[in-house]
């Protein structure tokens, strides 16, 4: 589903993001990317989502090569990917309906979806409650969870969650991962970049292990060596 | 049209939750538009001075004592064809002669010299207004025309006081022309520097908002549901600012109109209100452009990501 092939990214000569990493994630893995700071973790998600683009080398998702898309393609290959971040990217100015609803508004989805697709996700993240609260007034926890109902909102294909329990404390951090374990378990890949020993270990799933910008080990038993 | 309609309520939505940052750029908008409607107003009092000026400015056309009435109104008739010329008012030889009499009544020594020759010595005069100061020139050469002498009555004027006037004339058009330009170069500066604060002020309203532009790009939103709400609220800065303005320009108006007339010669606050409507539509387009137009530029460089 997704390849990177030999992909470098250097912004000057004493900072590099990523050196000739070379790395496949089949369709349904979950692949937890660890490694220290700056090890290039987030550079790699941030080409994922043609955040950031590489200065050698190519990422595909399926067959499209991703820096290569126009902006509309672009748009189009960004709704099939669900995003979470660790500072959770919410809109302020929105409820956590209106955060959710804005995602299937992005994709053409109909009123009427919207209003019986909504309530269900917030249910299944358990914030029902939290419906017409805006972000500011909601804990770190909810906020994620939040981030989380609205990436799996429109059913992309692929999740990819940047340090997603960094804010977090144990309890979220184990409702954070249990969610994402679900949705893997239904079909959908999931890439998620963490340092936190516990959260790789209780998935148990394939490790990449990243080092100032390379892949130096990759695990499909679930270790945490750094 | 579902998404028409999410943008706009998204729009009104983002303007009432933004709270301060509107009431800010409302505010500055609100600023910009009153400079505009002030200018308006001033380039009215600078066209009713400098038409008041032009009223002022006439050429006299003199005919020989005995020239035959219907030969001048002849003369007349054909000067009204002129599309130059806005106004002909002819007076003839009697009326010129009771005028001078009424004009000179305390001036003894003229009344009896006028007595004692015990004739009109005055002939009667056309005096002509053009539309424009500029256009007397080609007056006074349509009087020596062939035009005029296939009328036969080129023989019939004594003098046009256009050639011992011309250089004042000229002089008054170029002050006229010189105040016109420099008013629209004022207004123009104005404007632009109104403009600029405004679509600076807009621009920060919208960097403020750059992370969650970003955020919906992330999210798969299209330019134009990303940027369609944020023109939305550019839109309502400038109709809100639209009714401040008017309605502030009530009592400015009538305050400037009750003690300033005098000074200006226009009243101010009766030019207002016998063209609210006029003002009105002048103000809100430029609110509503402006406020689109400013929000559709800022937004683009946080949108290319």
């Amino acid at each position: 589903m997704i390849y990177f092939n030999n992909v470098s990214k250097v912004y000057n000569k004493d900072s590099v993001g990523m050196e000739n990493v070379t790395l496949t994630v089949t369709a349904g893995e979950f692949v937890s990317i660890v490694g220290h700071s700056g090890a290039g973790k987030t550079t790699l998600i941030k080409m994922i989502l043609a955040e950031d683009s590489p200065t050698e080398g190519t990422v595909f998702f399926e067959s499209l090569n991703i820096h290569e898309l126009n902006n509309n393609d672009l748009t189009k290959l960004r709704r099939r990917i669900g995003a979470v971040f660790q500072d959770f990217k919410l809109l302020s100015n929105k409820t956590a309906y209106e955060n959710i609803a804005f995602a299937m508004e992005a994709v053409g989805k109909t009123n009427e979806e919207i209003s019986s697709d909504v309530p269900h996700v917030l249910e299944l993240v358990d914030l029902t409650s939290r419906a017409f609260h805006f972000p500011h007034q909601m804990s770190g926890g909810e906020k994620q969870r939040l981030a989380i109902a609205r990436a799996i909102i429109n059913q992309p294909e692929l999740i990819v969650a940047d340090e997603p329990t960094g804010n977090l404390d144990p309890i979220s951090t184990y409702d954070v991962i249990q969610i994402l374990k679900k949705i893997n378990d239904l079909g959908t890949t999931v890439i998620l970049t963490t340092h936190n020993r516990g959260v790789v270990e209780s998935i148990g799933k394939r490790v990449v292990t990243m080092e100032r910008g390379k892949v130096i080990r990759d695990d499909k038993n679930g270790k945490y060596v750094i | 049209m579902t998404v028409l309609n999410r943008i706009i309520k998204a729009g009104f939505l983002n303007f009432k939750r933004s709270g301060i940052v509107s009431f800010a750029a409302v505010l500055v908008t609100t600023i910009t538009l009153s400079v505009i409607t002030t200018l308006i107003l001033l380039q009215a009092v600078l066209h009713f001075s400098l038409d008041q000026i032009k009223d002022k400015v006439d050429v006299t056309i003199y005919f020989n004592v005995g020239t035959p009435e219907d030969k001048i109104l002849v003369l007349k008739n054909s000067l009204e064809k002129l599309p130059e010329v806005a106004k002909v008012s002819y007076t003839s030889a009697e009326e010129a002669l009771k005028s001078f009499r009424e004009r000179h009544a305390n001036d003894y020594p003229t009344i009896s010299a006028l007595d004692e020759i015990n004739q009109n010595p005055l002939g009667g005069y056309l005096n002509v207004k053009a539309k424009e100061i500029s256009q007397y020139e080609s007056i006074a050469k349509f009087m020596k025309s062939d035009n005029a002498l296939v009328l036969g009555s080129a023989s019939i004027i004594d003098k046009i006081n256009y050639y011992q006037n011309k250089s004042v004339i000229e002089r008054l058009n170029s002050i006229i022309i010189g105040a016109q330009r420099l008013g629209s170069l004022i207004t123009l500066l104005l404007v632009f520097i109104s403009i600029v604060i405004t679509f600076n002020t807009i621009r920060l309203t919208i960097f403020i908002s750059k992370e969650e532009i970003g955020v919906m790009r992330l999210v798969g939103a299209s330019k134009m549901r990303v940027r369609g709400p944020f023109m939305v609220e550019g839109a309502v800065y400038g109709v809100i600012a639209t009714l401040f303005t008017m309605v502030l320009f009530f009592p400015v108006t009538a305050w400037v109109g009750r003690n300033m007339t005098t000074f200006l010669g226009l009243n101010v606050y009766e030019y207002y209100i016998s063209n609210l409507f006029r003002i009105f539509i002048v103000i809100l387009l430029s609110g509503v452009l402006l406020g689109i137009i400013s929000s559709f530029f800022a937004i683009r460089k946080y949108l290319n990501k």
